[in-house]
């Protein structure tokens, strides 16, 4: 059975190469951050003066920044706060979203008053409420995760109330209700199984613009402090030697487009694995 | 109310509030519906789409709350009551949905799925306690017990509905509410489900509200007919006295719409295309007038009453006949 299971969801992504490769970008990721200390050929902090600004040659393969320390070593710690950041952002977006969500749509009443904030919420664009959060709250890493997340929860919101309005009306909703059935009944055997495929979508589409918005908080040094190893923080801290150095600002670059990148193209591969128009083409009987 | 009623509906009403072009306007969905069903017997309803009597039902398991009159359970007046009547109320009249495709959770077992009252409502002693109820009301409904652990994805649309009946009749309840149960269905799939309905009737001695637009389903499982007609009922009687001799215009109507194996043998009726008058505005008289072949002037101001017609319950709301 669980075996199966995981055979339908690994379809879509052996049917589509370029959703593979996103999976493996994305795992490869994942890989890096847990194992960065043993992956790393230098340690990330190490200043060396003697071989500061080296191009990528063999020993340090992505090159030194002004201060000798290597690339490589930067670029693959970097991806710890990556994961912190996104995984920060969508724990924040879900466990904030989806009992909004689902109570505004249960509650008429009070969907109309939290909703209706949600909206103002909505109305800024997602960075400007990050930086305008960063200025009140102060920089750190918590509060990156916070301001990002804020950004995320609308959406996440907007996604589980329409959701649930739409379940609610179900037929076997009103089958439970008929039975006697309670608000706390409906949410847990009805409404949130029915949520978790659409929101598993959702988490990865945040997790991805997570990133970006982490490395724009970075860049503008409102993100995790500066000695810190980060793409954001290393690109900002590289832009004054783009003439000479290129190379500091191409692989921290490369890897947030290619996280941001490989998340949508699985997010992407696990909506279609949830249409059910594309059901039918992965065997699975509507 | 008499003795031997298990459930009496007395002038209910619902209506809904529905908004079109920024305007309110209350659609009355049910104008007051009296009927009563004797124990261990089937209740035909039937009339056109709209014609309320999907609302009857929905307001007769608490689907929807009724805005006048009052609908008793067994001598109690179980909505009025509330708490434990309501509770009771609440298991002792269950409802079979029209579509068995979206009357099953997806994500839930079949299991999960019928014995969903009773843990709503606690009545099981323990997990065995629980699956031997869910096994023996799968093979009640004609379903193999394995059932229990598969999804509604694997079933097919008479599968699903038998283990919607299942859903209806653990714990085994006095009054089912049917809507629609079979029109959802394949026609050979029809027969089968309508038979398990009978059996089941029989042998859990349940009671039975069979909402139907369909004349053919109705006259093989209901003893009375209750014709509905824009919110109300037009005529009432024994299924084959109300079959064979229709009173009311509306009644011939339907009738002679049931498509005849031989063409030539119509029964005499008004066989009209027209539609009924719009549920946003209500005519002031009689709401068949503007379709009837017999409307007279005083239809068209004058609201007939449900009036006694004859023996064995026979009722008729016209003036004309």
């Amino acid at each position: 059975m669980s075996r199966d299971v995981a055979i339908l969801w690994l379809k879509p992504f052996i049917a589509r190469p370029i959703a593979l490769a996103g999976l493996c970008i994305l795992l490869a990721t994942v890989l890096a951050a847990v194992f960065a200390p043993w992956l790393s050929p230098f340690d990330p902090y190490a200043i060396d003066p003697v071989t500061r600004l080296t191009p990528p040659n063999t020993i340090h393969w992505f090159g030194t920044d002004q201060f000798g320390r290597d690339t490589l070593s930067r670029v693959i710690h970097s991806a710890r706060m990556a994961l912190l950041i996104g995984s920060g952002v969508v724990v924040f977006a879900l466990a904030t979203g989806v009992p909004v969500g689902v109570l505004s749509a249960l509650f008429p009443r009070l969907g109309h008053v939290l909703m209706r904030m949600v909206d103002v919420l909505m109305a800024f664009p997602a960075l400007l409420l990050a930086l305008g959060l960063i200025v009140i709250l102060g920089p750190s890493v918590a509060n990156a995760i916070l301001a990002i997340g804020v950004g995320y929860m609308t959406t996440t919101t907007r996604i589980v109330y329409g959701l649930t309005l739409r379940l609610r009306a179900e037929t076997y909703v009103e089958a439970s209700r008929s039975m006697g059935a309670g608000t706390i009944w409906l949410i847990s055997k009805h409404i949130l199984p029915n949520l978790v495929s659409p929101l598993l979508v959702q988490a990865s589409f945040v997790f991805a613009f997570a990133q970006l918005g982490a490395a724009s908080l970075d860049f503008l040094g409102l993100g995790a402090p500066p000695e810190i190893p980060s793409w954001g923080n290393m690109l900002a801290e590289s832009r004054t030697f783009i003439t000479r150095a290129p190379w500091l600002l191409f692989f921290p670059g490369m890897m947030i487009v290619a996280t941001a990148f490989s998340l949508n193209l699985v997010g992407d591969a696990l909506r279609d694995r949830l249409d059910p128009r594309f059901r039918q083409v992965f065997g699975e009987k509507g | 109310m008499s003795s031997d009623d298990i459930l009496a509906v007395r002038d209910l009403k619902v209506s809904f509030t529905a908004r079109r072009a920024g305007r309110k306007y209350r659609v009355q969905a049910v104008d007051g519906v009296s009927l009563s069903l004797a124990e261990g017997e089937v209740l035909g309803i039937v009339g056109e789409s709209g014609c309320g009597k999907t609302t009857l039902g929905r307001a007769i398991v608490g689907l929807v709350q009724p805005d006048g009159g009052n609908i008793a359970f067994k001598d109690d007046d179980a909505i009025a009551a509330g708490g434990a009547a309501l509770r009771a109320m609440r298991l002792n009249v269950r409802m079979v949905f029209q579509d068995p495709y979206a009357s099953l959770n997806p994500r839930r077992t079949i299991g999960d799925s019928v014995a969903e009252a009773g843990d709503i409502n606690g009545i099981f002693r323990d997990r065995t306690d629980r699956s031997a109820m869910i096994a023996s009301t799968l093979t009640a409904v004609g379903l193999d017990p394995s059932f229990a652990t598969r999804y509604p994805y694997e079933l097919s649309g008479g599968q699903r509905q038998r283990a919607g009946i299942a859903r209806a009749i653990l714990p085994t309840p006095s009054v089912v509410v049917a809507d629609e149960p079979v029109s959802a269905l394949d026609v050979s799939v029809q027969a089968q489900v309508l038979n398990l309905m009978m059996d089941l009737r029989e042998q859990l001695r349940l009671s039975m509200l069979f909402i139907s637009h369909d004349l053919g389903v109705i006259g093989q499982i209901s003893s009375r007919v209750a014709v509905m007609y824009m919110g109300r009922i037009v005529e009432r009687g024994a299924t084959r006295t109300v079959l064979d001799h229709p009173l009311h215009p509306y009644t011939r109507a339907l009738i002679a719409a049931i498509p005849k194996p031989d063409p030539s043998k119509r029964i005499l009726g008004a066989i009209e295309a027209s539609e009924p008058p719009s549920l946003f505005k209500r005519p002031a008289g009689c709401a068949y007038a503007a379709r009837c072949p017999l409307a007279s002037d005083r239809c068209l101001v004058d609201i007939p009453q449900l009036r006694s017609a004859g023996a064995d319950d026979r009722a008729l709301a016209c003036h004309n006949v």
